[in-house]
C-alpha cells in the first residue's frame, strides 16, 4: 500500500524524524490559510499524488508570497500531472502540501528495502539526493553505501554515524542524521513497510537535518495489524478497477490491451499473458482468482474486465488443482448468463473434474469456443480478438 | 530415490485441525503412501483429539518425540504461520514446508534470521509443497496430474508449475520430485538450492526450472547451473509482459528499480546454457527435445 508524502512525514515525525512544517490541504483557500498560519516568507507548493518525479512534471512550486501560494495552488489543484511514474494520461492532483521552505545547502539519499538476496533489511545511502537511487546505481553505484542490517540488533548507532560519514555529511550535523536514520529503521521495521526513501534528506544552511521529501509503501500482508495505516489509504489514487478487485479478494491489475484474462494462479496467469503475447495479441488485465474462486468471484471477475471498454475477448484459463474444473465451468457459465457476455469467449480447462467442466460448457449452449491447451487457447483467443 | 522426500518421511503436519488443513490432510493422506507418512498433527488446544486417525499433540517436538517425524507442513493462517515456523525449527526437524500465503515480509525476515545456524530446511512459504510422485504430496497440489519419473521440477509458482508437470505426464515423461518454493520474496529454498540435490540425486535426469519476475534468484541459480550443473536444464520465466512496479499476484513478483524483469532473467539462463522457452505451452516438449539430444 502507497501513502501521500505528506502522511509519510507524519509517520516519520512519529519516530524522531525532523521534517519542514507543513499543511496537508485539497482548496486554494486552505492553501493560502495554511502559508499564513506557517508563517515566513516563502513556501513550497506540493502537489500530492502517489507517484515520484512530481517536480520534473511542474507539480512542485515555490512562492514568495500569498498570492503566490493561491496562483500555484490553483494551477496544481485539478491539474493532470505527468511524470514518468504516471504514464502518459498523468494523474489528477487532488491534495496539496504547503510547507515552509528550507534553506537548502546539501541533499542526500536514504533508503530502507528488502534485500531478498540477503534476507534482511538494508539502509541504502548516497550522496547523490533529489537524484533516484536506481539512476545513481546506473552510473555511479561507488556513490551507494549499503548496510544490511541484522534483525536483533536493529541499525546501530556505529553503523549510522559509519552510513553519515561516508555520504558526506559534515560531522557538526552526524548527531541529527544518525537520530533521523535510526528513526527512518524504526519506522520502517515497526510500521511493516517495504520501502522507505528519504530524497533528498536535506542539510540545511544552520546545520539542521531534515526530510524533505519521503516515500512509504506498506507491506499489504501486515496491513491487518496497522488499522493506523490502513486509515491512510486513498482509494483516489488507486486504479479503480483494482479498488474492486480487492474487495472481491481478486488480484487484478490493468493493462493496455484488449484480450481480458481470467487464470487461477498468479504464475500461471502472468504465462497467459505471455502467451497472449507471443501469439500475436495484447493482454488487456492480469487476473488471478485465486485458489477458492466460487460462482460469485468469477461473476465478478467477469464484470471488471468486460467495464474495460478496449476489451474484445476473454480467455479463461484454469488448472484445476484445489479449484475443480466442474465448479469453474459453472461460475463461468452463471457469469456469462449475468453479465450479457458480448466478446468471444475462449475457455480452457485443465486438473480435476476436466471432463465434467468440459460437459458444462458445452450443454450451456453458450457460444463458448473451448481450448485444448494453452497454445490452442492463445490462437483461437487472439483470432477472436481481431474479429 | 528423489529429493528431499520420499514415501518413508513421517510428517507432522501443523494447523492440521483447520479447515484448509483437513482438507488437504485428507487428500494427502489419500495419496501413494499417505496412509503412513502423515502421522501427526498439532494444535495445543486440540491435543488429544485426532483426525482421521492422525493424533493431535500439543507441540512439534512432542510430536515428533511421539511419532519420529521429521518433517512438517504448515497451514496455519498468515499471522500465526512465522511463530509455527519458528516452532518446527526449534524442534530441529529436517525439513518444515509451508503452504500458507500472505506472511507479512518482516515476520519472515525475523524467521529466517533466526533460522541461521540451524540444521532445517524451509520450502515456501506461499506454495503449493513438494511431491515425489507415487510415494507422496505434501501439499495443495493435485495428485493425479503426477507420475513416477525422472525429471525434476522446481518453480515458484504453484498453478504454472502443474502445468509443466501435465505437459510432461502427457508426454510420457514422469517426475522424481516436484517442489514448489514458492511466491514470496523472503523464503527458504531458493531454486538453486533444490537445483544442486537435483544434480545429485542419480534418478533425475534433468530438470524444468520455473521462475518469474522479481529477485534474482533465478539469474543466481542460472550461473551456478553454467559452472557445476551435470544434467540439462529447461528454463520457464512468467512475466515478459508484466508491467514494472506492480505487484503481480505473488509478494514477491514485481518488478522494481529495473530490477527482476523477465527478459533479462530469460537472457542470463540462456547464456548458462540453460535451454530456455517463451511458450509456456512448449516446457514439455522442449524437455522432450533436450532429452533426445
Amino acid at each position: 500500500m502507497k501513502i501521500h508524502e505528506y502522511q509519510a512525514k507524519e509517520v516519520l515525525r512519529q519516530f524522531g524524524v525532523s521534517t519542514p512544517r507543513g499543511k496537508a490541504c485539497s482548496s486554494v483557500d486552505e492553501a493560502e490559510n495554511g502559508a499564513r498560519e506557517l508563517g515566513g516568507a516563502a513556501w513550497v507548493v506540493k502537489a500530492q499524488i502517489h507517484a515520484g518525479g512530481r517536480g520534473k512534471g511542474g507539480g512542485v512550486k515555490v512562492a514568495h508570497s500569498l498570492a503566490e501560494v493561491r496562483e500555484h495552488a490553483g494551477k496544481i489543484l485539478g491539474m493532470h500531472l505527468v511524470t514518468h511514474q504516471t504514464g502518459p494520461e498523468g494523474q489528477p492532483v487532488r491534495r496539496l502540501l504547503i510547507e515552509e521552505s528550507a534553506q537548502i545547502a546539501r541533499e542526500f539519499y536514504v533508503g530502507m528495502v528488502v534485500d531478498r538476496a540477503a534476507q534482511r533489511v538494508a539502509l541504502l545511502a548516497s550522496s547523490e539526493g533529489g537524484m533516484e537511487i536506481e539512476e545513481v546505481a546506473k552510473h555511479a553505484p561507488e556513490k551507494i553505501h549499503t548496510v544490511r542490517i541484522d534483525s536483533a540488533t536493529g541499525l546501530t548507532e556505529a553503523e549510522a554515524a559509519q552510513v553519515v560519514r561516508a555520504i558526506g555529511m559534515p560531522d557538526v550535523a552526524n548527531a541529527e542524521a544518525v537520530g533521523a536514520l535510526q528513526g527512518l529503521y524504526r519506522a520502517f521495521v515497526e510500521k511493516d513497510a517495504t520501502l522507505a526513501e528519504i530524497n533528498p534528506l536535506i542539510l540545511t544552511a544552520d546545520n539542521h537535518v531534515l526530510a524533505l521529501d519521503a516515500k512509504i509503501n506498506f507491506d499489504d500482508n501486515a496491513l491487518f495489524r496497522h488499522p493506523e495505516i490502513v486509515a491512510l489509504r486513498d482509494l483516489d489514487e488507486e486504479d479503480p478497477a483494482e479498488v474492486e478487485a480487492s474487495k472481491f479478494d481478486l488480484s487484478y491489475i490493468q493493462l493496455d490491451g484488449d484480450i481480458g484474462c481470467l487464470v487461477n494462479g498468479a504464475g500461471l496467469a502472468m504465462a497467459t499473458m505471455d502467451i497472449i503475447k507471443l501469439y500475436g495479441g495484447s493482454p488487456a488485465n492480469f487476473l488471478d482468482v485465486g485458489g477458492g474462486a466460487t460462482t460469485e468471484k468469477v461473476t465478478e471477475a467477469f464484470k471488471l474486465m468486460l467495464k474495460n471498454p478496449h476489451l474484445k475477448a476473454i480467455l479463461v484459463n484454469i488448472f484445476g488443482g484445489i479449484m475443480k474444473c466442474d465448479v469453474i465451468a459453472e461460475g463461468v457459465v452463471a457469469a456469462a448468463r449475468e453479465v450479457h457476455l458480448n466478446v468471444p469467449l475462449v475457455v480452457r480447462l485443465e486438473g480435476t473434474n476436466v471432463d465434467l467442466g468440459k460437459k458444462i460448457l458445452v450443454e450451456s449452449g453458450l457460444p463458448i469456443i473451448s481450448a485444448g491447451n494453452m497454445a490452442d487457447a492463445a490462437e483461437k483467443v487472439v483470432a477472436a480478438a481481431r474479429g | 530415490m528423489s529429493i528431499l522426500i520420499n514415501k518413508d518421511t513421517r510428517v507432522i503436519t501443523q494447523g492440521m485441525t483447520g479447515k484448509v488443513g483437513q482438507f488437504h490432510t485428507h487428500h494427502c493422506k489419500q495419496y501413494a503412501n499417505g496412509e503412513h507418512c502423515f502421522v501427526a498433527g498439532v494444535n495445543p488446544k486440540k491435543a488429544g483429539e485426532e483426525f482421521e486417525g492422525i493424533p493431535v499433540y500439543a507441540s512439534v517436538r512432542e510430536a515428533k518425540q511421539e511419532t519420529g517425524a521429521t518433517v512438517s507442513v504448515i497451514y496455519v493462517p498468515p499471522g500465526g504461520a512465522a511463530a509455527a515456523i519458528d516452532e518446527a525449527v526449534e524442534a530441529g526437524l529436517d525439513l518444515v514446508i509451508c503452504i500458507t500465503e500472505g506472511i507479512p515480509v518482516h515476520d519472515m525476515l525475523k524467521t529466517r534470521y533466526k533460522m541461521q545456524g540451524k540444521k532445517t530446511l524451509l520450502i515456501g512459504p506461499n506454495c503449493p509443497g513438494i511431491i515425489t510422485p507415487e510415494e507422496i504430496k505434501i501439499g495443495i497440489m493435485p495428485g493425479h496430474i503426477h507420475r513416477k519419473g525422472r525429471i525434476g521440477v522446481v518453480s515458484r509458482s504453484g498453478t504454472l508449475t502443474y502445468e509443466a508437470v501435465g505437459q510432461l505426464t502427457e508426454l510420457g515423461m514422469g517426475q522424481s520430485t516436484c517442489v514448489g518454493i514458492g511466491g514470496d520474496p523472503i523464503n527458504g529454498m531458493k531454486h538453486l538450492d533444490v537445483m544442486k540435490r537435483f544434480n545429485e540425486d542419480p534418478d533425475t535426469d534433468a530438470v524444468i526450472m520455473v521462475g518469474e519476475i522479481g529477485g534474482s534468484d533465478e539469474e543466481e541459480c542460472a550461473r551456478w547451473i553454467r559452472d557445476n550443473m551435470q544434467k540439462p536444464v529447461v528454463g520457464f520465466i512468467a512475466g515478459v509482459t508484466a508491467p514494472p512496479g506492480k505487484r503481480m499476484g505473488h509478494a514477491g513478483a514485481i518488478i522494481s528499480g529495473g530490477q527482476g524483469g523477465a527478459e533479462d532473467k530469460l537472457a542470463v539462463m540462456e547464456e548458462c546454457g540453460i535451454r530456455v522457452t517463451r511458450n509456456p505451452a512448449e516446457m514439455g516438449r522442449v524437455m522432450q527435445k533436450v532429452l533426445k539430444g
